[in-house]
């Protein structure tokens, strides 16, 4: 994977050396303009070089089967929100019961609690407004006997909705918090 | 309103056409003009004497500059060039309506460089209003041409142009994030970073060469900072919980940063290599996006009072001020490099809208007419604002001047730009 990206970078670095009047390469050039006029201070343009850098990761895979299988309620992992709210609602009590009793019963598994909001807004007070939510799940999974240790709450606010229609269908999708296991983070 | 388009896509041969038409097309801002001042004063700019040898021409980046600036109307000369040296033809100028003009050189200076003079006159009082020569690589016109139409922004309005400095932003295709770096016209893009997961506000050192940001690839927001010219990056916060809405202090040491290590969001400052962090501010409610001003304030966004709101404490420490009033949601607060006004984002009957503050008078502007609104910044003169917007379902960035009067948009022809941020001047 990582070859393949090299490789492509260093055709794409070809092509655009044989362009060379592609808008992309212009002005790129190591060599600084000089500043010769009378009583300027200073001189050159400063470097303009950008390197790029790949931040794709890899994440493993789960060691308990029930987490993934369709007919446990394990399998869920997604509590809905009201707009405006942060309160977990009586409708998602049992699902919540359910990951506090797995995770009581294997300490060593740990949980990644991600607060997520619909898209309106500013991106980091809706950052702060999802953590809000995974603050809420991970509150009440303590309350049920989790230890912290084994809990962290996290937002990716508007960043990662689940479905992307301006519409209050999707945006109630959107107002949720996000339960991950050890392995899937 | 004055539409015109300019693109700085150029003409490429056929081959390379076809080999990179989609990647270029995709990843090239292009700027619009939507509104510009309404005195503009008529200025000239030759066409350079000996510029015809360079892939393209300098003059041409500059009137584009200026144009683009809204304070400026080109006037044009015809295509003979007026070279530096030969004495200027006031006459041929003042009959086209021109209050100020520039002539200039190119030629050779051996090793495959260019030296270009150039030289600025007022048109009415026939004197020079100064010279400059810099030497160069061809295909440095770009810069070289930014530099001029600083120089001649600077004298005739008297304050710094901006037109050298670069503009970081977010660009999201598909599914996969890129933070570029720009020239502030949108030229010149280049990838300082590529993710699957997204990446959001990006903050520029003081200097320049750094940028702080927050990326999700760990699966949880988490603070970088990042060497744009060696790409090292290193960890500037990732506590445990979110870590996010970078700011640099004006010294370049410290990053106002929002934890929830302790709770709710909530603002503390770290070294920018990770180390020493402290609380800044503590409340009851969310305290988000903080912003350093250059006179000794932190504004951020609060809603301990029940609503978003803006508030500061001074960056030394003390007592939160509320700082907005109208309405009941203003966000996302920068102020103004003289530290006498602050632009943020206000919610108007649904509608999210660039907004400017005066800080002595407390007078309130909406500067845009657009509903989406996100991330204001100043450029480094004060005179734009750089925002993201949202234009038929896709995001674009808009830069709008600080009376509201000078607008323009910059977009790419697929996938949305957000996040933007004005760079600082350039230290040479």
């Amino acid at each position: 994977m990582k070859y393949t990206r090299i490789t492509l970078s260093l055709i794409a670095v070809g092509l655009l050396a044989a362009c060379s009047s592609s808008p992309s390469t212009e002005g790129q050039s190591g060599a600084a303009v000089e500043d010769r006029s009378s009583g300027a201070a200073s001189s050159g343009v400063d470097s303009s070089r950008v390197v790029p850098v790949d931040a794709n990761g890899a994440s493993g895979k789960s060691a308990y089967p029930e987490l993934k299988d369709p007919k446990s309620i394990l399998s869920k992992r997604s509590v809905l929100f009201d707009y405006n709210s942060y309160v977990i609602k009586d409708e998602y009590r049992s699902l919540v019961e359910a990951h506090a009793k797995f995770l009581t019963s294997h300490p060593s598994v740990k949980m990644l609690i991600q607060g997520n909001t619909d898209e309106r807004g500013s991106r980091e007070y809706n950052l702060a407004l999802g953590q809000k939510r995974s603050d809420a799940v991970k509150k009440a999974l303590t309350l049920l006997g989790v230890s912290e240790s084994q809990l962290e709450s996290v937002s990716l606010g508007e960043e990662k909705p689940s479905c992307s229609d301006a519409s209050e269908a999707c945006w109630s999708a959107n107002r949720r918090g996000d339960m991950l296991y050890s392995g899937e983070f | 309103m004055n539409q015109r388009i300019l693109t700085f896509l150029r003409g490429t041969a056929t081959a390379c056409a076809l080999a990179l038409a989609s990647s270029l097309a995709q990843a090239q801002l292009s700027i619009e003009i939507t509104g510009a001042g309404t005195n503009r004063m008529p200025v000239a700019i030759a066409s350079f004497e000996g510029e015809q040898t360079l892939p393209r021409a300098v003059t041409d980046v500059v009137r584009a500059d200026l144009e683009r600036s809204g304070l400026f109307k080109m006037v044009e000369l015809g295509p003979s060039p007026m070279g530096a040296d030969a004495p200027p033809d006031f006459g041929r100028v003042r009959s086209r309506g021109a209050d100020a003009f520039a002539v200039g050189t190119v030629a050779p200076s051996g090793s495959g460089r260019y030296q270009v003079q150039f030289r600025l006159f007022d048109a009415a009082k026939q004197v020079s209003l100064g010279s400059q020569a810099m030497v160069m690589a061809p295909n440095q016109y770009r810069t070289t041409g930014h530099r001029i139409a600083d120089f001649i922004y600077e004298k005739l309005t008297g304050e710094p142009g901006v037109f050298s400095t670069r503009i970081a932003y977010v660009l999201k295709s598909g599914q996969r994030y890129e933070l570029q770096i720009a020239d502030a016209d949108g030229s010149n893009a280049q990838t300082a970073l590529a993710s699957k997961e997204p990446i959001i506000s990006p903050a520029w050192s003081p200097d320049g060469s750094r940028l702080a940001y927050v990326s999700f690839e760990a699966k949880k927001p988490v603070v970088y900072v990042h060497s744009l010219a060696t790409g090292q990056r290193n960890v500037a916060a990732n506590f445990k919980g979110s870590n996010s809405a970078p700011a640099w202090s004006p010294d370049g040491r410290r990053l106002a940063v929002v934890l929830t290590k302790d709770g709710q969001s909530q603002l503390y400052s770290v070294n920018a290599d990770g180390s020493g962090v402290q609380r800044l501010a503590s409340s009851s409610g969310i305290d988000t996006e903080p912003a350093w001003s250059t006179d000794g304030w932190i504004y951020f966004t609060s809603d301990r009072g029940g609503s978003p709101q803006i508030y500061r404490v001074p960056a030394g420490g003390g007592d939160a001020q509320r700082v907005s009033f109208e309405g009941t949601y203003n966000v996302s607060p920068r102020p103004s490099p003289d530290g006498k006004s602050l632009v943020y984002v206000s919610r108007n009957g649904g509608r999210f809208q660039v907004t400017l503050l005066d800080l002595n008078s407390r007078q309130t502007q909406i500067l845009t007419d657009s509903a989406k609104d996100e991330s204001p910044s100043f450029a480094p003169n004060g005179r734009m604002v750089l925002y993201a917007t949202e234009v038929g379902g896709r995001g674009v960035l808009a830069a709008v001047s600080s009376d509201g009067r000078v607008k323009q948009r910059l977009s790419v022809q697929s996938g949305d730009v957000r996040e933007p941020a004005w760079g600082p001047q350039p230290r040479n």
